[in-house]
């Protein structure tokens, strides 16, 4: 394995643990204040017995988000120290509000968590709040780092170091915007669904427990209306990349010509080496239509770039593809789910729809696990997009397969005890007596 | 005098970094520091010394531990060939000091809210050596930068963007750190969070029998400290042959030696008279007296003999923002930890918990 392979790999396995816990910990303290809200509006016991449960597990989440992203920190330095050294002057500025957002939301889930008996009831439901809010500031501030490395501006080159740097006008990059938008309905979208799925679960076992009744509405009123806005807000992004990022936009739909009124491709597996795409479903002019709304528009295809400026096209393309079966299914169950609640106010009795909630549980994550991809491999062979080159900005230290497999067992590890702590804690929730 | 008084921007940037570190040392240092007396329990209260550990730790060590991300996106941010130089050399204690982070939070919170109570004791000894281990290595990389042996390594690096070869992987990626004054300067790290997080307790203790338990922890602490400060001066000629000799020369820098003795006496008077608050407050005055006695003695060299302060630091228009940035958000940050810890430590609150607990 070389050293390169080695550093992208371990950037992108810890990145894709940490964004996990990252998107959990920007939707959970939603969902637990609404709980906590209305079981104060209702004193509805119930609704507490969720609040606290949820809390429970957010304490194991939240710390293991927070020790995995004190990690990522240090390593971009220990793995691209001279994509730090070029860039930190300008993104130093957004990460430093990141870590400001963070700050914020540790110390009041420090007081939420721990709180519940010692503050007043308002101020608990205040402090919740916070961490939510807070939470959803500091991912728009690092997402503004990542939108910055697609689409840079703020600066001009002179002798392989940027001056004349604005790091506002940096924090400002076309690709802001949707991105964070995007990343936002991610997490609501992905968290809210998965503990609906859980739930929806349950519920099919168990259709009288009011635990699970009010925990599956709780979470689909955080889930459901961010799944059905993602394919807007994916729209809105992949026009961005057509606009700024045509080699990303050519790998992610596997579009090798330049063409006039392109076909949009579903599935199928790109071939570099042929410079064809296979086995894809070509909707006509369907691509042009989308990306440009305008059925004739051109679309460069791969071929109007040199080769060494190409992504792993295959990857990109069956990741966004990924990306967007897992998204329509989340939003077409998010439909029905809504449907049914409006025409029957109860979704507890309805099987069938329980199971497709159950079946889309994991499905959020798995979308943003692909979109990452999108994102981040789709941009290669760039660490900044045309300015600095992945090979030049990774580390001399050499043997980076030895870290790699550090982080690589060590968040093996974690996932797997995560999976059973949190397994236990909501069997915990179904069997538990008197309120379940 | 003249150059210690001619502070510019990058000067007041690396100041107000410092301050971060400093905060992080008496905060998230100190909860290491409980971490290693949960190792170190003994005699009849060990149940209770670690219940009280686990209690004052609980709800502060996330924000506490964001001091340290603050430190490193100053870094990065206002230093950028700083992180980058320590990312390179320092690449493999760094990694391990991450490690024993993300050991030391998550089996604090699997010990905690675990459902598996077979696996409980593991986390609370994953927790506890985690947390002996990790100061170690932050004070390991600190005597690296200090005694000269980062800046040395940095020399050996390749320069120019596309060269990568590396005349010898010890002399750069090892030597710096693995030698006797980093590893003395790592146990001075590791016996000052441990005397912090037993001062500490001791006000927190809702009993007599408790606080001596943690007043005795904090005169083992002092002894293994005062050891290794002795041995770090004793060294520091030898290894960081120009840092003792700039220092000891300049008045400010003697006063501030005279002022780290006066300190330390200071809080062991007021741990043998057990005024457990003033011991708090000496304590804490040590430690960050000794930060920035390290500070002093480098200075202008973030990195001796490498880069200095003014090297190193980014354009002015970062560090603007950057100082803005932290101000502001300190109108947002100080009253919120404020908060947290007005809610959460003096005795009684600790007092109310064991109570709980213990019925
Ligand atoms: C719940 C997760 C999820 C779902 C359902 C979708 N996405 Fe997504 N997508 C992500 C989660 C995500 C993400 C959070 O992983 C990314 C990575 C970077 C970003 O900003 O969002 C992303 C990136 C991303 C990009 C690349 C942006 C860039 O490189 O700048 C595009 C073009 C889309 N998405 C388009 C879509 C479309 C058309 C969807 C239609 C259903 C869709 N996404 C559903
Ligand atoms: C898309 C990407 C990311 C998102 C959405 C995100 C979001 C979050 C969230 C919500 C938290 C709080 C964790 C919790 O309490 O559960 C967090 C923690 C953290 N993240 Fe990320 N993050 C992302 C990427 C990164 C990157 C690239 C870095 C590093 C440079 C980073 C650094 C951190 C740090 C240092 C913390 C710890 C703060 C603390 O101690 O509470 N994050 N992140
Ligand atoms: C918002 C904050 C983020 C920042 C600042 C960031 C930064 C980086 C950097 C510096 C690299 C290495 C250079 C490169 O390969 O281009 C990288 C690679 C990568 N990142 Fe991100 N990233 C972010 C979010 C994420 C998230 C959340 C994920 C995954 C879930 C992710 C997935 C990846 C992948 C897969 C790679 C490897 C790409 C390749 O080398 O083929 N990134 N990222």
């Amino acid at each position: 394995m070389s050293d390169l392979l080695a550093a992208r790999l371990q950037m992108a396995w810890s990145l894709g643990f940490h964004i996990v816990f990252a998107a959990i910990g920007v939707a959970l303290p939603v969902m637990m204040v609404i709980a906590e809200w209305r079981w104060q509006r209702t004193r509805d016991p119930v609704f507490l017995e969720l609040a606290k449960r949820w809390a429970k597990g957010s304490a194991i989440l939240f710390a293991v988000g927070a020790v995995s992203g004190t990690a990522l920190s240090f390593e971009l330095g220990l793995l691209w120290p001279r994509f730090m050294a070029l860039a930190g002057p300008l993104i130093g500025v957004p990460f430093s509000l990141e870590g400001l957002g963070f700050f914020t939301e540790a110390i009041f889930l420090g007081v939420y968590l721990y709180g519940w008996e010692r503050i007043s009831p308002r101020m608990h439901l205040i402090a919740g709040a916070a961490v939510a809010i807070s939470a959803a500031a500091g991912t728009v501030f690092v997402i503004m780092v990542n939108a910055w490395m697609n689409t840079p501006l703020g600066f001009t080159v002179a002798n392989g170091k940027l001056i004349a740097i604005d790091p506002i006008r940096a924090m400002g990059s076309a690709a802001a915007l949707p991105q964070a938008l995007h990343m936002l309905l991610a997490a609501y979208a992905s968290t809210g669904l998965a503990v609906a799925g859980m739930h929806a679960w349950l519920l099919r076992r168990d259709a009288r427990s009011r635990f699970h009744r009010y925990a599956l509405a709780v979470a689909l009123c955080v889930g459901a209306p961010a799944a059905l806005l993602q394919p807007l807000s994916g729209d809105l992004s992949a026009r961005l990349v057509a606009r700024t990022q045509p080699v990303k936009l050519a790998a992610l739909e596997g579009q090798f010509q330049t063409t006039r009124g392109a076909p949009l491709r579903i599935g199928g597996l790109p071939d570099a080496t042929a410079r064809e795409t296979r086995w894809a479903i070509e909707i006509p002019r369907g691509l042009s239509l989308l990306a440009f709304h305008d059925p004739d528009a051109e679309v460069m295809g791969l071929d109007a770039f040199p080769e060494k400026d190409w992504p792993p096209v295959a990857v990109v393309h069956v990741a966004f593809q990924l990306m967007i079966v897992l998204g329509s299914a989340m939003a077409a169950v998010s439909a029905w789910a809504g449907w049914v609640a409006w025409r029957r106010h109860t979704l507890a009795g309805h099987r069938s729809l329980l199971l497709a909630l159950a079946v889309v549980t994991p499905f959020g994550f798995v979308a943003t696990q692909a979109g990452w991809a999108v994102t981040e491999v789709g941009r290669q062979p760039w660490v900044v997009q045309g300015l600095l080159r992945t090979a030049d900005a990774v580390t001399v230290m050499p043997h980076l397969w030895a870290p790699f497999s550090v982080f690589g067992l060590l968040y093996l590890g974690l996932a797997a005890v995560v999976a059973v702590l949190i397994a236990g804690l909501v069997r915990e929730g179904a069997t538990s007596g008197p309120l379940g | 005098m003249s150059a210690i008084l001619d502070f510019g921007l990058p000067e007041v940037t690396a100041v107000v970094t410092l301050l971060m570190l400093n905060a992080y040392v008496l905060t998230g240092g100190a909860d290491f520091g409980g971490g290693v007396w949960d190792l170190f329990a003994r005699g009849p209260r060990r149940g209770e010394q670690r219940q009280l550990i686990a209690e004052a730790i609980g709800p502060i060590w996330e924000a506490n531990h964001v001091w340290l991300v603050v430190v490193v996106v100053m870094l990065f941010g206002a230093f950028p060939p700083v992180f980058s130089l320590l990312g390179i050399v320092l690449h493999i204690p760094l990694t391990a000091m991450l490690v024993g982070i993300v050991l030391r939070g998550c089996a604090f919170v699997f010990r905690k809210y675990g459902t598996v109570r077979r696996w409980e004791r593991h986390w609370g000894r994953m927790f506890a050596s985690a947390s002996l281990i990790t100061p170690v290595l932050l004070g390991v990389c600190v005597g690296a930068v200090a005694g000269g042996a980062v800046g040395r390594a940095a020399a050996l690096l390749p320069a120019g963007p596309g060269a990568r070869a590396i005349p010898s992987f010890v002399q750069v990626f090892v030597a710096p750190w693995l030698a006797l004054f980093p590893m003395v300067v790592g146990i001075l790290a590791l016996a000052l969070f441990a005397f912090l997080a037993a001062v500490y307790l001791t006000l927190a203790a809702p009993t007599a029998a408790l606080r001596h338990d943690f007043r005795r922890y904090a005169y083992g602490a002092a002894v293994v400290a005062f050891g290794a400060a002795l041995g770090g001066l004793l060294l520091a000629p030898g290894e960081a042959s120009r840092l003792g000799a700039g220092l000891a020369s300049t008045a400010a820098a003697l006063a501030l030696r005279a002022a780290i003795a006066v300190a330390g006496l200071a809080a062991l008077l007021a741990l043998r008279s057990e005024w457990w608050c003033a011991a708090r407050i000496a304590a804490a005055a040590l430690v960050s007296l000794i930060l920035w006695d390290w500070a002093l003695a480098q200075y202008p060299y973030l990195v001796p003999f490498t880069l200095t302060i003014c090297e190193a630091a980014a354009p002015r228009i970062t560090l603007q923002l950057l100082l803005g940035g932290l101000a502001g958000g300190s109108l947002l940050v100080i009253p919120a930890l404020a908060y947290l810890f007005r809610t959460f430590s003096g005795s009684g609150a600790a007092r109310a918990d064991v109570r709980r607990a213990g019925s």
